[in-house]
């Protein structure tokens, strides 16, 4: 359980990213934040692994307050809540399968990690999750020989090695085109749903938050200005959070035949 | 409707006015500049480009033509020299590893650590590599080691000034994600900083080692070891013809080695 209680954060220049934020996300829920660029969506969901830090109220996951964690215990929680980027963020000379493994990090010892002495569980669960979105048979090509889709696919099995309990996606797709994203977001629902782990979704395609969602809160303007099952949401709700009418890019089309 | 005719008559200029006036200053203080400086130096040159034409002849005359009987006898210097700069290359290339990644803005954000750093950098750079090697001879008397030590200390400077360069272009989205799956420090440089930087750093460590072949004849003339010992020996004695084939198996090496590391480099980038 994820708990927000009067979060704020200011950034040293100044701007105010999040305001008063009052937010539980609970067990196996899929997420999916809404708002314009700005609206401090990122900034929401980085606060959660703590790469950006709060600067009032307290965050609670699994009941305990994670805004003093340093160290060890920083490590220990980014261990069990995966991110998903933008930009895949693999590394582009390294090959897929030791670009998985890396998940391993935060539960290998670091001469251990250097030497690459993983063990047979670890190499295993990393090809499985290969295999999950497949993409096993790229298992020896350097990352930037993949698809901007197939390395989106890497990073979320290199999120699930990492066995997390929460995974956050800070737009998942924006860099992809239509049918491929519907194809990324799939998978992170079946694994939302077969894993049961808590996802949060940073979006701003409507279309895509509806199709995929159980819950969708909307932001603007580092304020939460909406929170609710998808059933209640409308196109009213989303003028609403964008704070002017819909338009033809607000939307990523091309759902899956 | 008048204003617009106007302009497109007298063809508008591509800079404003204000922007040519300064470019133009600025070539006319620049060109004042050069012209001092070329004054200034031909007042002390005694004969002109003259009198270094007509001296050209003698000092031809004097080396040539060469003396390859000597060829065998300077062969260990030679390789002392390789050696020299072999050893001290990969010492300082190992250094550079800590010193360039605490010099990098992007990976040590503790400022203190990151100036303290930089100024030992900095100051290691300004002091030349002749002066180096006349410190260490003085202290180690004339031979290798002090060449080494000179070496490997001059080269240091320039290797972790050019690698943090590196380092502080990455693309740091791959860091990030480390750090996002829990990875320490260690952990974060070694998987995500490591391969992006490996290719340049060898390269690097190439083009510092050829350098190194060079400084180190250099350095051999103030008593550092190696073929710049002997050269400076024959020097001294007006024995140009031995100087001379000195210099050939100089010139021929520096050439080979730049050859082998050039292709190493294209094959790596």
């Amino acid at each position: 359980m994820i708990e927000f209680k009067n979060v704020g954060l200011v950034y040293p220049n100044g701007t105010e990213g999040l305001k008063n934020i009052n937010v539980t996300i609970n067990e196996g829920e899929f997420v999916v934040i809404v708002g314009l660029s700005g609206a401090g969506k990122s900034t929401f969901i980085r606060s959660i692994n703590r790469l950006v830090t709060p600067t009032s109220g307290s965050l609670l996951v699994d009941n305990e307050d994670i805004l003093k964690y340093k160290g060890k215990n920083l490590r220990k929680l980014r261990t069990k809540v995966g991110m998903i980027f933008q930009n895949y963020n693999l590394v582009k000379r390294t090959n897929v399968f030791k670009n998985v493994l890396a998940g391993r990090l935060g539960h290998t010892g670091t001469l251990r990690s250097i030497f690459n002495l993983y063990s047979k569980e670890d190499k295993a669960l990393a090809y499985n999750n290969l295999n999950r979105v497949n993409i096993a048979e790229k298992l020896y090509n350097r990352a930037d020989e993949l698809s901007g889709g197939q390395q989106q696919r890497v990073s979320i099995a290199r999120v699930l090695t990492q066995k997390p309990k929460y995974i956050l996606a800070d737009e998942p797709v924006a860099s992809l085109d239509p049918p491929t994203s519907h194809q990324v977001m799939t998978y992170l629902k079946k694994i939302n749903k077969e894993d049961n782990i808590t996802t949060i979704v940073n979006l701003h395609f409507i279309d895509m938050a509806m199709e995929y969602a159980d819950r969708i809160i909307g932001m603007r303007a580092g304020e939460v200005v909406f929170d609710g099952p998808v059933s209640e949401v409308t196109e009213k709700t989303f003028e609403e959070i964008y704070g002017r009418s819909i338009r033809e890019d607000d939307l990523r089309g091309g759902a899956q035949e | 409707m008048t204003t617009k005719n106007s302009l497109t008559q007298k063809s508008m200029p591509l800079y404003p006015a204000k922007t040519k006036i300064q470019v133009t200053i600025i070539f006319f203080v620049v060109l004042g500049i050069y012209t001092f400086s070329m004054i200034k130096t031909q007042e002390d040159m005694v004969g002109g480009f003259g009198g270094a034409l007509g001296n050209m002849y003698t000092v031809i005359e004097k080396f040539f033509p060469p003396n390859f009987a000597i060829l065998s006898a300077i062969w260990d210097s030679m390789m002392q020299t390789i050696q020299m700069a072999i050893i001290a290359t990969t010492i300082a290339a190992i250094l550079t590893v800590p010193l360039a990644v605490l010099s990098a803005q992007n990976i040590t954000t503790f400022k203190p650590l990151y100036y303290v750093t930089r100024t030992f950098l900095n100051l290691l750079r300004t002091i030349p590599d002749l002066v180096l090697a006349v410190i260490f001879v003085g202290l180690f008397g004339v031979g290798v080691f002090p060449g080494i030590l000179a070496l490997t200390v001059f080269s240091l400077g320039i290797l972790a000034k050019l690698i943090s360069e590196t380092i502080e272009s990455v693309d740091m989205n791959p860091l990030e994600a480390m750090r996002a799956s829990g990875g320490n420090v260690f952990q974060v440089i070694w998987y995500s900083l490591v391969p992006q930087v490996a290719p340049q750093f060898t390269s690097l460590v190439l083009y510092v080692f050829e350098i190194n072949i060079r400084a180190s004849v250099v350095l051999g003339m103030v008593g550092a070891g190696g073929i710049g010992l002997v050269l400076n020996q024959q020097l001294k004695f007006y024995n140009y013809p031995n100087a001379m084939t000195i210099i050939i198996v100089i010139f021929a090496t520096v050439l080979i080695i730049e050859f082998i590391s050039n292709k190493l480099r294209e094959a790596l980038l």
